[in-house]
């Protein structure tokens, strides 16, 4: 079984996010670069996959050079080898133009399974792996909080409101994971050092036979048109119960639209 | 506040010292530390329990038992990954760092380098995945300082020894399961392996510590206890057995104290800049910042002291001497950072919710063990003199 996980390098997750004032892009040299938190689930399954059925993970990642941390970590978690596919004409990319070049850097290579975190915790927009698995025609299966391979058959639990439904494809198949579907190894000493030597092939546009003009900024459906500061926290507000209290709460919570 | 606050070791930039593959060791101990350590280490300390085998197993699962041997189930890392290691273990407690350290610096590393090809096959890589936890006993309750004087003895009967005798303050005694335990023969000190489920083995807790309470100390008493001829380690004889297995320990210390200082440090800064007392954060006052300042540059320096003995031991040419001053200097920088910081919480500074009176505590020990504060002076002492002071 040959399965790609796609990973993504995030500014750290407890680090204070800026946008930039000039093009309104995350500015991501401001905070260390992390693996999404998701993806190291989603490399969990795909080598727990592997380890029961054969076969070799790919690890591959869009994201400017220092993703290539990002990329050299799921390596050292025991991924296979990887693909890193950096351009500056990639800058800027939305979710669409993202998953377009992704598409574009899975194609052709006979995956069997594309695994995937279902969010980033950088954009929060969980869409990517299911354009992916539609740019590229096969099945996709996402919020999986359970994933069994038997053969060519491949079934998920997806979360859903009300518990999970029980949903199946054939390979190929994209899937992506929810937190808790497992517990993501530490890369090992060994692990760490293996990597060094693993293969990671670093490709641009030019090599996916990709127009810049369908990726980056430009291409991009959704863009940032302006942004402020959160505003500062106001004062809380204390309900008095006057035998009403609940009642006055779960108001409190409908106005501020959480219930 | 007008500008964001600085890591002590930022203002020393200590990561352009460090290559992408060291970070990328620490970070994966730190993260270990973070998730598996730090919730439950005041719980242990606070009831003087350590989950000792799971995270022995967990441990070597990771590469950390014996990381610095090659060979054997080991990591093979070379002096600067190990020391960072230790440090981010420390960081997290002195005791699970101590079990580390033991395993591998002292009981795995008697067996690497002084153990027969048999001995090496058949305890090292149980030892390297946790699965077989070893201790070290050199230390009698009468013998601390001067070990040569150890009464413990092996006698030959037939071809067998038997082994006599009784060890204090052995870390992991009570849940090893093999013992190198160093004893007088007639041709001098000799070191042997000892499986801990002979009969005349007995190992007893040290009971009522009030520092390393998360890590296991015990008393060895051996009482007729029969090895087999291939249980003495056949590559040494004397003193210098034991005295080179404690130098590979001590080199972790001279890193793992630095992480201790360092998670004081952390805990302070954090906790003076949120204090407010008049009206103003405590870190604002002249006589805080003072305090933060001087303990930062200590703590710097005796990081950047680690990174060059560290250098010294990948080359090759790291001295005993050399050694001593890096236990001694940063042991102590340790234990004053965090003295000093456990005022600088005030009433919480005497509570386990923070680190601090635990790692104080702690330090009291590493102070001590490995040679204490006074040994290590002396044996620098005799390097600028010539005279050895301590006999
Ligand atoms: C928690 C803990 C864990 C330990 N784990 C181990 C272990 O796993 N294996 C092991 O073998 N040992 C272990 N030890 C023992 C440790 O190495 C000894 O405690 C240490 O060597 C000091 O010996 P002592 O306690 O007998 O003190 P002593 O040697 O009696 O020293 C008491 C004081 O006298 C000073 N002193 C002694 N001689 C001189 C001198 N010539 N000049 C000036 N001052 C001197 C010392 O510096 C010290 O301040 C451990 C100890 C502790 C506390």
């Amino acid at each position: 079984m040959k399965v790609a996980v796609c990973v993504k390098q995030v500014p750290d997750t407890w680090a204070e996010k800026r946008l930039r004032a000039e093009d309104s892009l995350l500015d991501r040299e401001s905070a260390d670069g992390v693996m999404n938190e998701l993806d190291e689930y989603a490399v969990e399954q795909a080598l727990q996959i592997v380890e029961a059925a054969g076969g070799e993970v790919v690890v591959v990642s869009m994201g400017p050079e220092r993703a290539a941390e990002t990329v050299r970590k799921a390596l050292s978690m025991g991924a296979d080898s990887g693909i890193h596919v950096v351009d500056d004409a990639l800058r800027g990319s939305d979710a669409i133009a993202t998953a377009t070049a992704l598409a574009a850097a899975l194609k052709g290579r006979d995956f069997d399974l594309i695994v995937f975190g279902s969010e980033s915790t950088d954009a929060r927009m969980s869409v990517v792996p299911a354009m992916v698995a539609e740019i590229l025609g096969i099945a996709q299966l996402t919020f999986a909080q359970k994933v069994l391979v038997d053969g060519s058959a491949v079934t998920i639990e997806r979360v859903t409101d009300y518990g999970f439904d029980t949903v199946t494809a054939s390979t190929p198949a994209v899937i992506s994971v929810v937190e808790k579907i497992n517990e993501p190894r530490y890369p090992s000493f060994k692990g760490i050092m293996a990597a060094k030597k693993k293969p990671v092939e670093t490709i641009g546009l030019a090599e996916l036979s990709l127009d810049p003009g369908v990726v980056g900024s430009r291409a991009s459906w959704s863009v940032v048109a302006d942004f402020s500061a959160r505003p500062a926290k106001a004062a809380g507000v204390v309900v008095s119960d006057a035998g009403d209290g609940g009642v006055k709460i779960a108001d409190f919570l409908a106005e501020q639209k959480f219930i | 506040m007008s500008k964001s606050p600085q890591h002590p070791f930022a203002l020393y930039n200590i990561d352009s010292l460090l290559s992408e593959e060291e970070k990328a060791i620490r970070d994966v101990v730190r993260t270990f530390v973070d998730s598996t350590i730090r919730p439950n280490v005041a719980e242990w300390f606070e009831k003087g329990h350590l989950p000792a085998r799971d995270l022995a197993k967990e441990c070597g699962a990771l590469g950390l038992m014996g990381m610095h041997l090659e060979g054997y189930g080991c990591a093979g890392m070379s002096a600067v990954p190990y020391g960072l290691a230790d440090l981010e273990l420390e960081a997290g407690d002195s005791g699970i760092r101590s079990m580390v350290s033991v395993q591998g610096s002292l009981a795995m590393y008697a067996i690497h380098a002084f153990g027969s090809e048999e001995q090496k096959n058949a305890w090292l890589p149980g030892m390297a995945a946790g699965d077989l936890i070893g201790c070290f006993g050199l230390t009698e309750a009468d013998y601390g300082s001067n070990p040569s004087g150890m009464r413990s003895s092996a006698k030959r009967d037939g071809d067998d020894w038997l082994l006599n005798g009784s060890k204090m303050w052995i870390t992991n005694g009570t849940i090893a399961d093999l013992a190198i335990v160093w004893a007088q023969t007639d041709d001098g000190i000799r070191g042997f392996i000892v499986p801990t489920d002979l009969p005349g083995f007995t190992a007893n807790d040290v009971k009522h510590k009030m520092s390393l309470r998360a890590s296991v100390t015990a008393e060895l008493v051996f009482d007729n206890v029969r090895l087999p001829a291939d249980a003495v380690l056949p590559g040494v004889v004397g003193l210098r057995g034991p005295l080179s297995c404690l130098n590979e320990a001590r080199f972790g210390i001279i890193f793992g104290t630095v992480g201790a200082g360092r998670d004081c440090l952390e805990t302070a800064i954090d906790y003076a800049i949120d204090r407010e007392q008049f009206g103003k954060p405590i870190a604002a006052y002249q006589l805080t910042q003072r305090k933060l300042a001087d303990m930062s540059v200590d703590l710097g320096n005796a990081m950047l002291l680690a990174i060059h003995l560290g250098r010294l031991k990948e080359a090759g040419t790291l001295r005993p001497e050399q050694v001593s001053v890096g236990k001694m200097n940063n042991a102590r920088i340790a234990l004053e950072i965090a003295r000093e910081t456990r005022g600088i919480l005030g009433g919480n500074g005497i509570t386990l919710e923070y680190p601090i009176i635990r790692h104080m505590n702690n330090l009291e020990s590493v102070y001590t063990y490995e040679g204490t504060n006074e040994m290590h002076t002396l044996v620098i002492g005799e390097a600028l003199t010539g005279i050895a002071a301590f006999r």
